[in-house]
This record gives C-alpha cells, structure tokens and sequence, in this order.
C-alpha cells in the first residue's frame, strides 16, 4: 500500500465517533461569526447592526485577492459588530446575530435531489467558489478560489483529494465520504473542470475501509476519479505528504504543489464546492466531530458556522467533570481552547475533550540526543536543533535551516522521549521568522 | 652529538632573525592607526557589553563616542553620570548630566488581582506564550509570568514573585540597559526617571480594552475613566485607547491622580505613607506593589 517515504508517526487512533451517522445540531439561540474566517486579509463587515439577515446572506466581504466572504450561518437579527473572544483567547472582530427563524436566501437550492449536470463553465466556477465563501476545510482555511487559479506558466496535472483524516480521534471527513460521497464526488468533477485536469485521486487511509469500498463502487459512474488507499501513518494529510504518497513527487522547499503539477482539497471542500456551485450555497455550515474518551455520546454534528462551542458539547452529552482541555481540531495540532463560548469558524473539524489526567503534559527533562524527533519529521528537518535555534533567538540561522517548511504536525513533540516543547518553539520560530522575512520583503 | 646541537641552534636562530625582519616590516606596512583614546575610553565603560547604549558592546561605544567627539546623543545606561564624566575628561568634553533610568513594569495582574482562568503547560516562554493564546489570566496585554525578562536581564535585576506571579525589578542592581523591555512581547516594562529619592509614580496597567473587559479580567486594570486626567494640575496625563499614560518629564509627583482611581491603577513608589491613607489601608488590601 502506498504512503510518504519520511517520517511520520502512528498514535492511537482513537476513532470513537467513526460510526456515528451525521446529525443536524438544532439551531442556536445566537450565534458569533467571526469576520476573518480564513487566511489572508480580514474581510469587511457590510452589515449594520440592527439589521434583519437571512440564511446565507453576505455579512463580510473579502477585498484582497486571498481572503474570503463570509455570509450568515443563521437568519436573525444583527445585534452588534464587536469583538468575541475566540479560542486563543484574543479579541477578533464578530458579527453577532440573535436567531429568528431560518429564513434562507431565495437563491439557495435547499431541495435534497442530487444536481449531477455540472453546466458552469471554468471562469464562473472559480467566480461563485469566490463570492460564495468556500475555504480549504482541512484547516488551513486557504481561499479555496486561490487554488484553482493556475498561474501562468505552470500546468495542473493532477487533482488530489485529501480523505486521509490522519489526526486520531476525528471522523467528520469520514462520515462525509459515507454519507454524502456523491455529491462529493460531482464537487470534484467541478474541482477537474476548473483546473482542466482530467484525472484527480481521492487518498484514504486504510483504516477507513468502508469509506474506500463505498466510493470506489460510486467512483465507476465518474470518469477520472480513483481511490487511492493508504497505509495509516501520521501527517499523511499533510498536502506535501499526500502528493508523495500518492503520484510519488516532492514539492520543493517553500514551493507550492502546483510547482510538480497537483493541486490538493479536502473532502469537505470538495462538498462545498458542489454546494456553492450546484445548490448556490454558501459555506455556512459544516461537520465538526465532538468527542473524547469521557464525552457521554461521541458525535459527528453538521454545524452552522458561529455555534459557540458549548452548545455543541452540550449536544454530546454534557461536559464531563473530570475535563482538563477541550481542544479545537484534533489531538496533534489543534489548540486547546481558552473560552467554552468560542464560536465555530471554518476551519474547526472537531471539538476533543480530554480528562485531566491525560491531558496533563510529560515533565520536560533534558534532550538526551537520540534524534527520534530527526527520524519523525516528515518534512526532513532537524527539530531537536530548529526548537534550540528558536529558544535562543537566532532566527536567521534558522531561517537557513528551513524552519517555514515545518508543517506544525508534532510527530517530534509526540515522539520525543523528554518531553521536550518542540513544536511549542518551532511555532514561535516560525512565526518570528515569519515577521522577519515579511519585514525583508516590505523594505 | 655536539654538531647536530649546533647546527640546530644556528638554523632556528637563522629562521627566527630572518622571520623577524621579515615581520617587522610587514608590521611596518599593515599598520593600523588607532586613535588610542579609544582603549582609555574603552577601559572607563563597564565593560557588561549589554547593548544598552544601542552599540554591539563597549569597545563599539568607545570607538563612537571618539570617532564623532560628541557625548550628546551618547549614554551609557549602566555606568550613568559618573562614567559619562569619566570619558569626557577623557575627550575633553562638557560632561551632561543624564537623569538616571529604570526599569518599572507596567502591570499589577497579580494571581489575586487577576486570577488564573485556564493552565497554560506549553513552553516556558513568553514569547510563545504570547503568541498562542491570551495567558492564563485571559488579560490579551497583561503580564505572562513566565519570565523572559528575567532571561534578559544581563545584571541579576529581576526576579519573578512565587506569590504574585510578576517579576519584581530591583532598584539596586537596575542599569536601565533596555534588555527586558526589548525581550517583553507584550511591551509592558518601561524605562522611565529613576525620580528623585527612588519616587515614581506611573499607571501599572497597559491594557487597551475597553472598561468592561478589562476589569473582569483583572480588579487593578486601568479602565480609562481619565478620573486623572482631570486631576494632573501638569497635563502630564494623556487618555488613548482606553489607556491612561503619565509622561515622566511633565510628572511632578504631586500625587493627586493615585487616590482618584477607581481601579488602583495608579501605582507610586517609594512615597512616605499618606496620613489619611495610612489608617485606612489596614482594612483595604491595596494593589500589589513592586519590592
């Protein structure tokens, strides 16, 4: 079975929730939605308060070329434009609109038949996935738009579709590709069109193997789309990590994959994508995974964009007493969260309670230089020296050490015998060098 | 025997005259003029090499201050007053005197002002701290505890409270070099006037929030009332983004804005007890002071 070559760590993958049918969360009383829903420049907030919205409604627009709408997850009434604290616990600019109702917009297509006649030709595709607000669900949020506009000079080869869903305990994308693998598929054929590719693969770890069987038997009504099942290994959703396991190229240090010809989406965004274009809607719900191995009813909600947190834990059974992180996005790289009334933005695919107990961090001890972090990384980087690097300031050294390919995925952290905060100072290293290459490049 | 010895001598010494000569005018013509006011210089700094006056080290700042030949825009923080004598004396210059600088930390968010809402376990880093999320208090501009100041300081002048959890700068060992300022990432210490006999007055809050917010976040913040605004007889009280600020050089330390904030965001230092005040703090446990 095919995988990546480098690195790469197996936790326990903990899928709880993999057999849990998709709920529909009832909606909200109130909602917060967050202005800046993807990376790039913040949009602009085009509602006022006190004004009536309806479903699917634009409410902040995006006016730099990567950035996004976002449109109204509810119908209601704005109450005000303020600032919520979200899962940092930093202060960001939010529409907050009470619910009324749901009262969607006349032009969203809410009927269940599937549109399979795919009638959009390239430049209206890429203008709807823009005015639509369709954003890379894997979590990255990256305007989904950007991707499909192949800059001159290079040629898209290949689509690939990330169905991977590496982190443990997270099962939305899973549940996705069993439930509503066609109207995924026909978001892929649109994906194809846009790009003028004429063959894409959909990755699947094989741990999924019910969500294989169940798209390669609905692969042979579409032409050009392939299963491709791989082997269960950590960061395999790492764009980078799944174009090498699947055409067996390399992206090159600080380039993109178009550079070797591919162009990577989630599963989620694939079923965005038929959405906006099909159904005309807009991203403005998704399926976020609730659960933990103390959470009464692990789950698998589709959720309206701006649902505070605690109602979707509320709807899993309650939090569970002996709870010492939730966690937004799954146990490797997602962030625990500061504030339960954190609002669902985009990029959140799951909510992961964790007991005290095991969320305690190990005692850091010192680095006994073993070099597993080095053998883990699968970006072939050098963490244990990267992490020293940042402790003591030295940016520039490393930059040169090619600190900005670090994907953040924390195989060294998970694998380092000591304990050692290694993915707590690589992220602080790349985000001062970060601000030091931005710097560079603005004088 | 005997020859071998000789003519080992002769030989040595034979190479070491001719390298000699050889050297001596290589010495001649590679020769580097050095205005050697510079080593007496050099040797009047203190020698830390803290980077407090913006120069790479001592000798950097010794080669300036003799190339330009003008202490004005020239301060060395740690050795103060007395060591900028010395070099004038040296160059021949008007010595000026410099109020001494020091440290103050801008932020009263002890574990009792501003309690502990959510753990932080990550690194013990401020740097990282800052950047992941809004600390432990949930205050987004307040004092992480964590102490990268403390890593900073190059003079053993900081150290962090077990109880209070915020660093405590020492009057003593403070040269005012900058460190700790530059290696704050929330920028809340501040290089203000040492003021005479040690007395400082200053709002030790650097939170830009609105009222509300920060007052749930933390009993002593600074919530932007301008109650002392109105109070400075001097104007040297300005209001911006919710956020009250005392200019040192306008200060006169009369100390009427302390006792008109609703808050206790006003800290002064060093101060005699006031005597309306001093009965009265027995009952009331005030804002947390540095020392």
């Amino acid at each position: 079975m095919k995988t990546f070559t480098l690195g790469g760590v197996h936790p326990e993958e903990n899928k709880l929730s993999a057999d849990k049918i998709i709920e529909v969360l009832p909606l909200p009383e109130k909602v917060y939605v967050p202005v800046s829903q993807s990376l790039g420049a913040p949009s602009k907030v085009v509602v006022e308060k006190g004004a009536m919205v309806k479903t699917g409604q634009l409410i902040a627009k995006g006016e730099s070329f990567i950035s996004a709408n976002v449109h109204s997850p509810v119908s209601g009434k704005v109450v005000k434009v303020d600032d919520v604290i979200d899962s940092s616990g930093y202060k960001r600019q939010a529409v907050f609109i009470d619910v009324i109702g749901d009262e969607w917009e006349e032009s969203i297509d809410r009927s269940p038949e599937i549109v399979s006649e795919i009638t959009a030709d390239r430049d209206t595709i890429i203008k709807k996935i823009n005015a639509l607000g369709v954003v890379g669900l894997g979590g990255a949020t990256f305007p989904s738009h950007v991707k499909l506009m192949v800059p001159d000079g290079k040629k898209a080869e290949y689509l690939l579709i990330n169905g991977v869903e590496c982190e443990p305990y997270l099962t939305a994308d899973h549940r996705l590709m069993l439930e509503k693998g066609e109207e995924m598929l026909i978001g892929i054929s649109i994906l194809k069109k846009a790009l003028g590719v004429s063959k894409a693969f959909i990755g699947i770890e094989s741990n999924k193997p019910d969500a294989i069987e169940h798209l390669k038997r609905l692969c042979a009504n579409h032409q050009g789309i392939d299963v491709i099942p791989l082997k269960v290994k950590y960061p395999q959703g790492g764009e980078k990590q799944l174009i090498k396991a699947v055409v067996n190229r390399e992206v090159p240090s600080g380039k993109l994959p178009i550079e070797v010809g591919c162009v990577v989406n989630n599963v989620g965004t694939a079923l965005a994508v038929y959405e906006a274009i099909q159904k005309n809607k807009p991203l403005i719900e998704r399926i976020v995974t609730v659960t933990g191995k103390s959470v009464a009813k692990p789950s698998n909600f589709m959720v309206r964009i701006g649902t505070p947190v605690s109602t979707l834990i509320e709807a899993a059974g309650g939090l569970p007493e002996n709870t010492g992180k939730v966690i937004s996005g799954g146990p490797m790289m997602g962030k625990a969260l500061t504030s339960l009334e954190a609002p669902v933005v985009k990029g959140t695919s799951g909510i992961l309670i964790m007991p005290a107990e095991e969320s305690k961090r190990t005692q850091v001890l010192n680095c006994i230089r073993c070099g597993r972090c080095i053998t883990a990384c699968p970006m072939g980087l050098e963490p244990v020296l990267l992490a020293q690097l940042s402790e003591n300031l030295l940016f520039e050294r490393a930059e040169a050490e090619r600190i900005m390919d670090c994907i953040e995925c924390g195989s060294c952290h998970y694998t380092c015998p000591a304990g050692r905060p290694l993915l707590d100072y690589l992220r602080l290293g790349k985000n001062k060098t970060g601000l030091l290459i931005r710097n560079r490049v603005k004088k | 025997m005997n020859e071998t010895i000789v003519f080992a001598v002769i030989s040595l010494s034979a190479i070491g005259g001719t390298s000699a000569v050889i050297l001596y005018f290589v010495a001649q013509k590679f020769k580097v003029i050095e205005d050697p006011r510079i080593d007496i210089v050099n040797e009047k700094l203190p020698g830390a090499n803290c980077g407090g006056c913006g120069f790479a080290g001592c000798r950097a700042f010794a080669e300036e201050a003799v190339k330009t030949g003008d202490l004005s825009k020239l301060n060395c923080p740690v050795g103060g007053n007395d060591t900028m004598k010395d070099i004038a004396a040296v160059l021949g210059l008007e010595p000026e005197e410099k109020e001494p600088m020091i440290a103050v930390l801008r932020c009263s968010g002890s574990r009792v002002n501003a309690p502990q809402k959510v753990a932080y376990e990550g690194a013990s880093s401020c740097a990282f701290a800052h950047v992941l999320s809004s600390g432990e208090s949930g205050c987004p501009n307040g004092c992480l505890g964590l102490g990268d100041c403390v890593v900073s300081c190059k003079f053993d002048a900081i150290y962090i409270d077990d109880t209070t959890g915020l660093p405590v700068i020492s009057d003593e060992n403070c040269v005012a070099c900058g460190a700790c300022v530059t290696a704050c990432p929330r920028s809340i210490i501040e290089l203000r006037k040492k003021g005479k006999k040690d007395r400082r007055i200053f709002v030790s809050c650097v939170n830009t929030e609105k009222g509300g917010p920060a007052k749930k976040n933390c009993a002593v913040a600074c919530i932007g009332c301008g109650k002392c605004v109105k109070e400075c007889p001097y104007e040297a009280i300005t209001l911006q983004n919710n956020l009250a600020y005392i200019d040192y050089d306008k200060c006169r330390l009369c100390r009427k804005c302390e006792p008109v904030c609703p808050t206790s965001a006003i800290l002064e230092l060093n101060f005699p007890p006031r005597k309306e005040k001093a009965a009265e703090a027995e009952k009331v446990d005030g804002p947390v002071t540095e020392g």
